[in-house]
């Protein structure tokens, strides 16, 4: 049986002011693997997964997600479609009010009738999932970046989604909460039966981690493939990014006069 | 010429629009929205309860204490006033009058806009900034349900309260200067502050007045904080607008409201 896909991105184009974002880009998804969409920063990635989560809608072209058409969907049909998705944020978006285990329990109480108890029990297994179980009553600001990311994590899959997105998961943590978190979500799509999306530009983590990997640049996808034929990909840009070189087809400097001519203005 | 008088007329249309038509409209749109969205904060009263708290209970003191000197300033003035006319015993209804018509539902919802109200902003544009309220859109959860409705429903039934502990502690505050330290007589301090002030020509006039100062606050301040962009600068220049933009609402509509109310009856 041929894999399904869970998220299809067809031949979408995105601007903000004007200012051409995503050039129809095409994409897909498919149910169970673990997808990463790579890229420099400011490449429009962040902006893609907020349209595969309907918080953007696109100029052009459709987003599917479970064969919904998002960007066609009333907001009470999106809100019932979300209830089926997770994202973790960039620094975690933890509620500064609320403690870890009331941050976890946050969608079931909104969304479920379950007895007060049992939240509490389910808050405490999706904690125990990222290891956090003994930080329950901790508050956000009591919290390291890694472990606030850990929360956020535990928080994000509360409801069992199908669906994961992951916006910079890896971004100002140490090596090893870098590791960790890379390995909750591996774990986590697998026990879940979920399909993520991580959008990084971390790539060691990164290819370590994913099934497939999406290459941004400059608004459109370069290439795609397996992590295996990322490396051995022979395309400059690619390469320069895989690499971490300084220079090559990403300039080191933003365009600019001639030097000589701007300091000695002649 | 004419070209740059035209350039300067067009100019200061597209700002006019931009800056204060736009702005005016969303707001409008904003608290249509809200008060559609208002359900969850009434379904689930323990959420504004906590506003409630956050708002009203934490500026008890502020008021309290501001009432108390208001107070005792009415009476120091009144009495100096007062006394020059031979009617010093009508220090209570000066008192009273002043202030349960205007000081109390004036000065509170001042001092309601600058301690609560930009709180107020200050939080939602806070959670704005960190993705907070993006996140909670992501979790199919309404933040203007959530987070919005109950901060304005619970500034909106504490600025009443507030007002009136004010008046009352003012009509106090009176009472300690003018009977305790200067010596009117209390008796008459009392009995004609209770014949001339009427219930419901003064009292739930002032009422009105300062539910319609906590409508304005609140409004103004979650649709500031709502609207501040993501970023510290964005958030400062919201919690600063709010505290100006409320003053001058309120000081503007207590006009309105005491030309509609008092009109020379």
């Amino acid at each position: 049986m041929a894999t399904s896909n869970l998220v299809e991105v067809e031949s979408v184009t995105f601007s903000y002011d004007r200012r051409p974002i995503l050039k129809d880009i095409n994409l897909v998804v498919p149910a169970g693997k673990v997808v990463a969409i790579m890229g420099l920063s400011g490449c429009g990635k962040t902006t893609l997964l907020r349209l595969i989560g309907g918080a953007l809608l696109p100029d052009q072209g459709e987003v599917r997600v479970a064969g919904q058409a998002v960007n066609k969907l009333s907001d009470d049909e999106l809100f019932r479609l979300r209830r089926k998705m997770g994202m973790l944020f960039q620094f975690g978006a933890l509620f500064t009010d609320l403690s870890s285990l009331d941050n976890v329990a946050f969608q079931m109480r909104e969304h479920t009738n379950l007895p007060e108890e049992l939240i509490r029990d389910l808050a405490l297994m999706k904690l125990q999932a990222v290891g956090l179980r003994g930080a329950a009553g901790f508050m956000p600001s009591e919290l390291s970046g890694g472990m606030a990311r850990r929360v956020a994590l535990a928080r994000s899959i509360a409801l069992d989604p199908m669906l994961m997105m992951y916006d910079e998961p890896f971004t100002g943590l140490d090596p090893i909460s870098l590791g960790v978190i890379g390995q909750l979500i591996r774990r986590l799509n697998d026990s879940l039966g979920a399909t993520s999306i991580v959008v990084t530009h971390d790539v060691a983590e990164a290819l370590e981690l994913v099934d497939y990997v999406y290459y941004m640049a400059d608004g459109k996808v370069e290439f795609h493939g397996t992590p295996g034929e990322v490396r051995s990909a022979a395309l400059p840009s690619m390469r320069q990014f895989v690499r971490g070189e300084i220079d090559g087809p990403s300039p080191f400097h933003y365009p600019a006069p001639e030097y000589r001519q701007d300091l000695l203005g002649q | 010429m004419t070209q740059r008088v035209l350039e300067l007329v067009r100019a200061l249309g597209a700002r006019i629009v931009s800056n204060w038509i736009w702005r005016l409209g969303f707001g409008f749109r904003f608290f249509w929205v809200m008060l559609r969205e208002s359900g969850t904060s009434f379904r689930r009263f323990h959420l504004t309860i906590r506003e409630i708290y956050f708002a009203g209970v934490l500026s008890l003191i502020i008021i309290l204490v501001s009432g108390l000197f208001v107070g005792m300033v009415l009476g120091l003035q009144g009495y100096d006033t007062l006394v020059r006319y031979g009617s010093s015993e009508a220090l209570g209804v000066l008192v009273s009058l002043s202030l349960v018509r205007e000081l109390g539902p004036v000065v509170a919802g001042l001092l309601f806009a600058s301690r609560a109200g930009s709180a107020i902003t200050a939080e939602i544009g806070l959670m704005k900034a960190t993705e907070q309220l993006s996140a909670m859109e992501m979790m199919a959860v309404d933040p203007i349900a959530r987070v919005v409705a109950p901060r304005f429903w619970g500034g909106v039934i504490s600025m009443p309260l507030l007002a009136a502990l004010f008046s009352a502690m003012g009509v106090f505050g009176g009472y300690l200067v003018g009977v305790r330290l200067i010596g009117v007589d209390e008796g008459s301090f009392w009995s004609q502050m209770q014949a001339a002030v009427d219930f419901r020509e003064d009292v739930l006039n002032g009422v009105i007045k300062s539910v319609v100062f906590g409508v304005a606050v609140s409004w103004i301040a979650v649709y500031e904080g709502y609207d501040a962009p993501p970023t510290a600068e964005g958030v400062s220049g919201a919690t600063t607008r709010t505290v100006v933009t409320s003053s001058l609402a309120i000081l503007a509509l207590d006009f309105v409201l005491t030309a509609l109310m008092f009109r020379g009856t």
